[in-house]
C-alpha cells in the first residue's frame, strides 16, 4: 500500500535540473501531497516567476508519482503563499555549497535588507572579503560575486 | 462579481500582461548584443522575468475570459494589444533600455505593492509573488542610473537626452481608464493615477542624484491603450512569425 510518505520519498528523486543534486522537495517547491481513492494531486510552486526549468520539473514530477503506478496524477502551480529561499532545507544548502554556490541568507520575511546586503560568503575559502559582480548570474536565481582570496569568482543563490 | 466588473478585471489583467511582454521582448533583443557579457547575461534575466511575469497575468486572465494564452500572445493583432507606447519603442542605445527599464521597475514596484492587497485573491496573490522578484530589477536598472547619469560626458548626456525623449512615455502608466472606476468600487485594484505621486518621489530623487534634469514635459502622447506606434507592428511581425507559419507545431 503506497502512501504520501512514499511519494514524497519518491520525490526526493526529482532533481532541480539548475542544481542536479538538489532534489525539488529540499528546494520547498512541492508543497502540498494529496493521495485520494488512488489518484495523487500535487501542488507546487516556482521559485522564480520566470524560471524556465519550470516545465520540466512539473514533467518529471508527474513522471515521478506516475512510475509508483499511479493513473490519476495532477500537478498543480500555486502562488500562495510566495516561495521563499527560507524553505531551501538545510541539506539543500550543504550540496548548493559543495556545487560552489552559496546559499541564500535566511531573512525570516525581511527580504530587502538582504537584498541589497553586499556580504557573501566564498563557498570554496570561507572569506568575507568578497564583492557582488552582477546581480544577475548565469540563472535567474543566482548572482555572480568575487572572492579576493581566491581571486576567482562564485555564485550565490539569490535570497527571496 | 457582475459580468461588468468581470469584464474590467480581465482588461486590466491584459494591460498588466502586455506591459510586460513587448517590455521582454524588446530586452531579449539584446541577448547576444549586451555591451559586456555579464550584462548580455543579466539583462536577458530579467527579460526572461518579465517573461514570466507576462505568462502568470495571461493565465490569470485566460481562467476569467477562458482564451488560450498562446491564442492571445501570438494570434492578436497590434491594434488588440493594450500595453503602453513606453514598452514598445525600438530599445536604442544601452542608456535608453536601461532607463526604460528602471522607470517601469519603480512603476511596478509601486503598483504591485497596491495590487497585493487586491479584493480578487488570485491577483493579490501573484502580485505579492512578482513583487519579491523585482527587487532585484531595480537594485541593477538603478545602478546603472547612476552609473550612467554620473558617468562620462557623454555617458551623461545620452542618458539625459534619453529621459527627455522617456519621461512623457512613462506618464501613460498613470493615465486612468474606464474600466478603473469598476475595479475601485470592488477593491481590486487602485486606479493609476494614484500611483503616481510615489513614483514621481522615488524617480525625481534617484535621478537627481545621478545628476539628471527631470524634464518639464509631462504630457503622455496619448491616453488610450488601444493606440500604438508602428514599432509595435514590426516587433509583433517578428515576435509571432514562426507561431502563425506553423500554428499547429509542437515543441
Amino acid at each position: 500500500m503506497i502512501t504520501t510518505t512514499h511519494i514524497w520519498q519518491a520525490l526526493e528523486e526529482v532533481k532541480d535540473p539548475e542544481l542536479p543534486l538538489v532534489s525539488v522537495v529540499e528546494m520547498g517547491i512541492v508543497r502540498d501531497v494529496q493521495l485520494a481513492a488512488g489518484s495523487v494531486h500535487i501542488k507546487m510552486t516556482p521559485t522564480f516567476s520566470g524560471c524556465p526549468a519550470l516545465d520540466v520539473m512539473q514533467r518529471d514530477i508527474a513522471a515521478k508519482v506516475r512510475a509508483l503506478g499511479f493513473t490519476q496524477v495532477t500537478v498543480e502551480t500555486v502562488l500562495h503563499p510566495p516561495w521563499t529561499s527560507d524553505w531551501i532545507a538545510d541539506s539543500a544548502r550543504e550540496k548548493l555549497q559543495q556545487l560552489g554556490i552559496t546559499p541564500p541568507i535566511r531573512h525570516g520575511g525581511n527580504l530587502i535588507p538582504i537584498a541589497f546586503l553586499d556580504v557573501a560568503t566564498c563557498p570554496r575559502c570561507g572569506s568575507t572579503n568578497t564583492i557582488l559582480k552582477n546581480t544577475f548570474g548565469p540563472t535567474l536565481c543566482k548572482s555572480v560575486w568575487y572572492c579576493h582570496e581566491c581571486q576567482d569568482g562564485f555564485e550565490q543563490f539569490k535570497a527571496l | 462579481m457582475n459580468t461588468n466588473h468581470q469584464t474590467a478585471l480581465a482588461q486590466k489583467l491584459l494591460f498588466l500582461a502586455d506591459d510586460e511582454l513587448i517590455l521582454a521582448h524588446r530586452n531579449s533583443e539584446w541577448t547576444g548584443h549586451g555591451p559586456i557579457l555579464e550584462e548580455d547575461i543579466a539583462f536577458t534575466n530579467i527579460a526572461l522575468d518579465e517573461m514570466g511575469h507576462a505568462a502568470t497575468w495571461h493565465r490569470l486572465r485566460q481562467e476569467l475570459t477562458g482564451e488560450d494564452v498562446d491564442t492571445a500572445v501570438f494570434f492578436r493583432d497590434p491594434a488588440a494589444y493594450r500595453n503602453v507606447q513606453l514598452v514598445e519603442l525600438p530599445h536604442g542605445d544601452w542608456a535608453f533600455s536601461m532607463l526604460r527599464q528602471y522607470l517601469f521597475d519603480v512603476y511596478e514596484l509601486v503598483h504591485l505593492a497596491q495590487l497585493a492587497t487586491s479584493s480578487y485573491r488570485p491577483l493579490a496573490e501573484a502580485a505579492a509573488k512578482i513583487r519579491v522578484e523585482e527587487i532585484y530589477h531595480l537594485r541593477h536598472t538603478a545602478a546603472w542610473v547612476t552609473r550612467l547619469g554620473l558617468g562620462t560626458a557623454e555617458s551623461h548626456q545620452r542618458m539625459q537626452t534619453t529621459l527627455d525623449t522617456l519621461w512623457p512615455y512613462a506618464q501613460q502608466l498613470f493615465v486612468n481608464l474606464p474600466e478603473d472606476e469598476a475595479l475601485g468600487e470592488m477593491g481590486m485594484a487602485v486606479s493609476p493615477s494614484s500611483l503616481l505621486e510615489e513614483w514621481q518621489h522615488l524617480t525625481t530623487t534617484h535621478l537627481t542624484q545621478a545628476n539628471l534634469i527631470i524634464p518639464t514635459n509631462h504630457m503622455p502622447p496619448t491616453t488610450d491603450r488601444a493606440d500604438h506606434t508602428d514599432h509595435l507592428t514590426s516587433l509583433l511581425a517578428e515576435m509571432q512569425s514562426v507561431a502563425r507559419q506553423y500554428p499547429t507545431a509542437v515543441w
